[in-house]
């Protein structure tokens, strides 16, 4: 089956979303101000009429400067918000990696914290008891799993929530930014695993600031320029165009 | 989009929570019994030899039924309003289902209450109160109270994602609600034009019942159906905050 065939997992159609800048303005005297003064409330558009499908079994690479928009479509394809215009269509289970350890509790151990963020990604108490051992063992963390979270290392405490994350057995995997954590070993592993997904036929949408990374995962990727598709395509090619643009960028603003 | 397992989340949130609560205290939960005893103390002293009762027997106890009810609703509004503010790391981050949040706050109030509850037990046992077959109603009219608060607290935890002075106007109204729940007098005194509105409000409710069966042994829904108007206000405002919050949650996180 070659990969144009595969079923959409990921669809984005005309999407145009944007957020307001309120600036903690949220009391109720600000909300009266707003009112009186007419709403000249600040927008700020982070998507503009973008539009991608994701099949079945691709791996694709978000790539653009920071405020492209990379983040508000991983945040749209996990579901945390809706677009203003246009569809977002998303069908399997995802895991989203991105921000590791979203719920970790300093004050709790690894085990105890192992459960709350499995349970937090969508986990039954069966599949976690079912996986416990295997996150475990794959975080390397060893009899530090009943110690509390603060006497862990910053790179032990990536490893466990990496390894929760990749336990959840998603059917598209959302990597934001979380590969460059860890030591060499693990990033070598977390790579490994990602590319076990990959063999598994899994969907996987990627966001690094590491080229070689993103190049590795993935063989297409999405361009985005202040909110807009600016190129689609393999990734090779894609990654050339934004490199060249980004150079001319610095010599015309040096 | 989230197909998970919602009691095993909201039984890991609730032990987190209790966890975090309670792990660093030396004495424990022995701090939620603190309060409610002092309170009994300083009111029984105040309504015994300032403002004398007589008509009221066993005051202690009879000042326990008001504090607990009282403690347990104004601490579980209060925690459940913020919640989704407090939360943000988790709204922002995870697909988490967000009527899970304000739910888990009221519910992990409920290991602080189960606690007072327990003292209220102990205390009608060695204060010769005694026990009565009415005492299984007791589960009933505080699962009634949980739903209640639980209903409230999403429809304030949605206002306070978009007005953020909704927790004072929360704060405010506990403090004027310590007045207005039959805490130290009983709901006999109360005129009958406005015994209704008592009635009504969960929180005085629940305490007329409690003192109904723990202290009259009587049956709690009276001739007046206490109990059942207690069901119907519960259930409506349960209703009505689920409705208001789904409205609102697609834009909790532009919001927050």
């Amino acid at each position: 089956m070659s990969i144009s065939d595969g079923q959409p997992a990921i669809v984005f159609h005309g999407v145009w979303k944007s957020f307001t800048r309120h600036a903690g303005q949220l009391l109720i005297r600000d909300r009266i101000k707003q009112r009186l003064h007419g709403h000249h409330v600040e927008k700020f558009h982070a998507l503009r009429d973008v539009s991608f499908i994701v099949r079945d079994g691709e791996s694709v690479a978000l790539i653009g400067h920071n405020g492209a928009g990379k983040s508000t479509v991983l945040n749209l394809t996990t579901g945390l918000c809706r677009p203003d215009q246009g569809q977002v269509e998303v069908h399997g289970r995802v895991s989203p990696l991105l921000e590791l350890g979203a719920g970790f509790h300093y004050d709790l151990t690894g085990a105890e914290n192992v459960r709350i963020n499995a349970s937090l990604l969508g986990l039954s108490r069966r599949e976690v008891n079912h996986k416990f051992d295997e996150i475990v063992a794959f975080s390397e963390i060893g009899d530090f799993i009943n110690e509390p979270l603060r006497t862990y290392s910053t790179g032990m405490t990536m490893r466990l929530a990496f390894s929760v994350a990749v336990n959840v057995n998603p059917d598209i995997l959302i990597i934001d930014e979380v590969l460059g954590v860890g030591d060499l070993n693990f990033v070598a592993k977390s790579l490994e695993r990602i590319m076990e997904f990959r063999r598994a036929g899994k969907t996987i949408l990627c966001v690094s600031h590491s080229v070689e990374t993103l190049k590795s995962i993935c063989e297409r990727a999405v361009w985005l320029d202040h909110g807009r598709v600016l190129d689609d395509g393999p990734i090779a090619r894609v990654v050339e165009a934004y490199k060249n643009a980004m150079s001319q960028h610095a010599v015309s603003a040096g | 989009m989230w197909r998970g397992d919602y009691l095993y989340l909201i039984q890991n949130l609730v032990m987190k929570d209790f966890r975090i609560r309670y792990r660093n205290m030396s004495l424990g939960v022995l701090w939620s019994l603190l309060n409610p005893l002092v309170m009994m103390g300083v009111l029984t002293f105040v309504f015994t030899k300032i403002f004398p009762n007589p008509n009221i027997q066993h005051f202690p106890f009879f000042i326990l039924c008001g504090m607990i009810p009282y403690n347990f609703f104004t601490l579980a509004w209060s925690t459940g309003t913020t919640s989704i503010v407090d939360n943000a790391g988790l709204i922002k981050r995870l697909p988490v289902p967000r009527e899970v949040v304000p739910i888990t706050s009221v519910l992990s109030c409920c290991i602080h209450l189960l606690v007072q509850i327990g003292l209220l037990i102990f205390i009608a046992l060695t204060s010769g109160v005694g026990v009565n077959i009415q005492w299984l109603w007791l589960p009933v009219v505080w699962v009634l109270e949980i739903v209640f608060v639980c209903g409230l607290a999403m429809l304030t935890a949605a206002v306070n994602v978009f007005v953020r002075d909704m927790r004072y106007v929360v704060e405010s109204t506990n403090l004027v609600l310590f007045w207005l729940v039959p805490i130290f007098y009983p709901f006999s005194m109360i005129p009958q034009q406005y015994s209704r509105i008592y009635e009504i409000n969960p929180v005085a409710a629940l305490v007329i019942l409690l003192r109904r069966i723990l202290l009259e042994a009587a049956a709690p829904d009276g001739p007046t159906h206490t109990l059942l108007k207690l069901v119907a206000v519960s259930f409506t405002i349960f209703v009505v905050g689920m409705v208001f919050f789904r409205r609102l949650k697609p834009m909790f996180y532009e919001h927050i």
